[in-house]
């Protein structure tokens, strides 16, 4: 394989086809950890390593394995590098873990894993599935990074824990906005974020259902 | 009891306030029949695995719990996620088995929805949370029930909405995706509204 297409590999998923906005992979946890950005980092860097790893071990053993147990195999390979993620996790960042609750343990879970280990790891070489696997954690990664900013910075005035904007309990002009961390406020940015992306990129927009007719098409005899 | 059970269906909604399950969620919520399937094989699923895995938890991994057999001090709480997803798998390849076997109609209509629902995070998420919330068996038969209906509540409702959406004219970009994600937005805020009641 060509050098650009290894490349090509691991920045396709940034924005042309990330597994979030596109594929509709990983939602799950995408938006619960998202009301801090030192989670969402944590996260993003947690889902970033077993992805890698799943996307390559799974690539290396894909000859011998029969196609009847792979799901298995997989999701076995899977569930224990997230726990080894997991007492890690709790081993060197306890706290942060704990506000993690169960969401590293959801990584098993997160279609992102399965779905890049059945659609490309199980077809492709080892090398290049280590590049799919980067590059999709990535795309996961700074989708939620760009939603824990907002939310983060709109909801708390801070970024990283460190205060950004004067709260106006302490004198400053900024009233925190505490809708942005409840449930609903995800939802409204990664929509939202959709559309901004796909105005850039009018070739993800998808099909309308039900064409609606205009005026002039109805004004026939 | 029924704290619980309020609780698990509205205000602490698997799909709207912990986001599990959503990839579903958005998949599987074009039109109602489909999602009350689902939902009703989600019901099913939850309230059975929340309290066996509930048993294989306190049973087998807990600290202590092969005090009986000589040791002690051996504590396999980090086998809980493989453990859990492997009762998961088997759970829903029994029901399916046992449904084809006793209820061919029933198998006919939730068959296709049961494979889907072992790689449901929901599933998964709300055995965690009877892990981290440190219920007791009884509690966790009713979390296991209520967040089932929780979920099945959300979609069906979710769905009736999309059915709806299709006859609307939704700017380009936001189409499919991202209109689903708005209109999720304003249903868990609708579900907020529950936060704070209260039984007397």
């Amino acid at each position: 394989m060509s050098r650009k297409s290894n490349l090509h590999h691991l920045t396709a998923p940034l924005i042309d086809n990330n597994p979030v906005t596109l594929q509709m992979l990983g939602i799950c946890s995408a938006l619960a950890v998202t009301t801090a950005l030192d989670t969402a980092l944590i996260m993003s860097l947690a889902l970033l390593t077993v992805l890698a790893t799943a996307s390559t071990l799974i690539s290396l053993i894909r000859a011998h394995l029969p196609s009847s147990i792979r799901l298995v195999v997989q999701i076995t390979i899977i569930a224990s590098l997230v726990i080894v993620t997991d007492q890690v996790l709790r081993a060197f960042a306890y706290e942060i873990s704990e506000r993690l609750s169960v969401f590293v343990g959801l990584i098993v879970t997160n279609c992102i894993v399965l779905g890049r280990a059945e659609s490309f790891a199980m077809h492709n070489p080892a090398w290049p599935s280590f590049l799919d696997g980067v590059g999709n954690g990535l795309g996961y990664g700074m989708i939620l990074m760009v939603v824990a900013t907002i939310r983060e910075l709109l909801g708390s005035g801070a970024l990283f824990g460190v205060n950004v904007l004067p709260l106006a309990v302490a004198g400053g002009w900024f009233e925190p906005l505490g809708f942005m961390l409840l449930a609903p406020s995800a939802f409204f940015i990664i929509g939202l974020l959709i559309w901004a992306i796909r105005t850039r990129r009018p070739q993800q927009v998808e099909a309308n259902e039900l064409v609606i007719l205009t005026q002039e098409a109805t004004d026939q005899p | 009891m029924i704290e619980i059970l309020i609780k698990s269906v509205f205000q602490e909604n698997l799909a709207l306030t912990f986001f599990l399950g959503i990839c579903t969620f958005l998949a599987v919520s074009k039109r109602v029949e489909t999602a009350l399937g689902l939902g009703a094989a989600m019901i099913v699923v939850q309230s059975l695995t929340v309290p066996i895995n509930y048993l294989i938890f306190q049973g087998l991994l807990v600290e202590g719990a092969w005090g009986w057999a000589g040791l002690p001090e051996v504590d396999l709480t980090f086998l809980k996620l493989i453990s859990f997803i492997g009762v998961i798998a088997a759970i829903v390849q029994i029901l399916e088995m046992s449904l084809d076997r006793y209820a061919p109609a029933l198998h006919q209509s939730l068959g296709v929805f049961l494979p889907l629902i072992t790689v449901n995070c929901a599933i998964l998420g709300g055995s965690l949370f009877m892990v981290e919330r440190r219920y007791t068996l009884p509690e966790s038969v009713v979390y296991g029930i209520g967040s089932g209906i929780g979920w099945a509540l959300a979609i069906v409702v979710f769905a009736a909405i999309r059915e709806r959406l299709r006859y609307a004219d939704v700017p380009e970009g936001l189409r499919g995706l991202g209109i689903a994600f708005i209109v999720t937005g304003l249903m868990s805020m609708g579900f907020s509204a529950f936060v704070g009641v209260t039984l007397p």
